[in-house]
């Protein structure tokens, strides 16, 4: 599954992916492979990745929206680090 | 004929001068680089915002009670200038003031004079100018361009969003540069309030049941100050990247003209020497025929 996360000013990552954790407006929920189509407000909080080889990372978001369509997570958020 | 002396002084002056532009030619490409991957950065994100809301649209044009896009009776209008803080950048700044005071005389004759019309300005040059001719500026935001950043620009344009809901201003409209390339920028005017739709269905995404979390109002409800920030964000970036295009152009031109003018003055200085070696000859073989004779 491939994820992007992209803010205004760069793209912060971009690449194959295990698990996306996003803390989601209507509380967190996490996203495998095949995930049905959503699209969803963010709040601010800490979005969890999982990579292919297992390496685990944190991004902290702000003002974010995520979207899954077709193995492909896109989360735009203002600022994340 | 001018003395020697004088051409002299004015060949190294305008060779001074052509150090000079040809040195700001260069920092202005060099800014325009790396000003020009801001905007290549910034697109990904404003493509796919523009995508999520385009998959909203239906929902957008069914709720007619959207703030966002009602239009309202014009009681109060402002006018946002993005200029730069710098000049020896061309037309760059005077087709943006022209271009807004034409909108302000033209279009909202009767608020401008009612004194409903009101200016933004970002920018030292179209401050210092809309100011001396008497024009009412609300505020100014000249150091935004000191290190532009999403970060730097979003309160403004929060603030600004913000003065429309709560209908300080009835209409909002942007006027900047849009960069094309560094020879061309396009000068835009742009209404930031309310929003006019334009959004072109995707069908791909349009075939798909998306799940909306919480739900579609919510989503619009957030996603749209975004997509404006962002609109705003991109009007000011393209006018920083049109500067330094524009200025990139004006320092050239300058550099060339300067060449030319160096090449004119060597070939004048250099007849005026041969002339005076001639004259001088001249008058050492008359001499010397006089001692003879």
């Amino acid at each position: 599954m491939y994820l992007e996360i992209i803010t205004p000013d760069k793209k912060i990552f971009t690449g194959e992916v295990k698990l996306v954790k996003v803390p989601g407006t209507k509380g967190s929920f996490a996203i495998l492979k095949n995930h049905a189509p959503i699209i969803s407000t963010l709040e601010e909080g800490i979005v969890k990745i999982v990579e292919e080889n297992d390496r685990i990372d944190y991004f902290n978001i702000k003002n974010g929206v995520v979207e899954v369509k077709k193995n492909n997570v896109m989360i735009l958020a203002e600022s994340a680090e | 004929m001018e003395s020697l002396k004088e051409i002299r002084t004015r060949i190294a002056s305008v060779r001074s001068t052509r150090k000079i532009t040809s040195a700001m030619k260069m920092v202005a490409a060099s800014k325009l680089r790396k000003a020009q991957d801001r905007i290549i950065q910034l697109r990904p994100y404003a493509n796919k915002l523009h995508e999520v809301l385009a998959s909203l649209n239906e929902d957008i044009q069914e709720n007619e009670e959207n703030i966002f896009t009602s239009e309202r009776e014009l009681e109060k209008v402002l006018i946002v200038v993005v200029t730069s803080n710098r000049g020896l950048c061309g037309p760059f700044n005077a087709n943006v003031i022209r271009q807004s005071l034409e909108l302000a005389h033209e279009t909202y004759t009767d608020l401008l004079q009612k004194g409903n019309l009101q200016f933004l300005t970002i920018g030292k040059k179209g401050t210092e100018l809309l100011k001396s001719r008497k024009y009412q500026i609300v505020a100014s935001y000249n150091e935004l361009f000191d290190d532009l950043s999403f970060d730097k620009v979003a309160p403004l344009a929060e603030q600004t969003i913000n003065d429309f809901l709560n209908a300080k201003y009835d209409k909002i409209e942007l006027v900047y540069n849009q960069f094309k390339n560094a020879a061309v920028q396009i000068l835009t005017v742009e209404q930031f309030l309310p929003i006019e739709i334009d959004l072109t269905h995707d069908k791909e995404t349009g075939n798909l049941d998306y799940i909306f979390e919480p739900d579609k109002d919510h989503i619009i409800k957030k996603i749209i100050p975004r997509a404006l920030k962002i609109q705003f964000y991109k009007a000011i970036l393209d006018s920083y990247v049109s500067e330094q295009g524009a200025r990139m152009t004006a320092m050239h031109q300058a550099t060339d003209n300067a060449t030319e003018l160096i090449r004119e003055l060597t070939l004048h200085y250099n007849k005026a020497r041969q002339a005076a070696i001639t004259k001088e000859i001249l008058e050492i073989v008359g001499g010397a025929e006089a001692l003879r004779g």
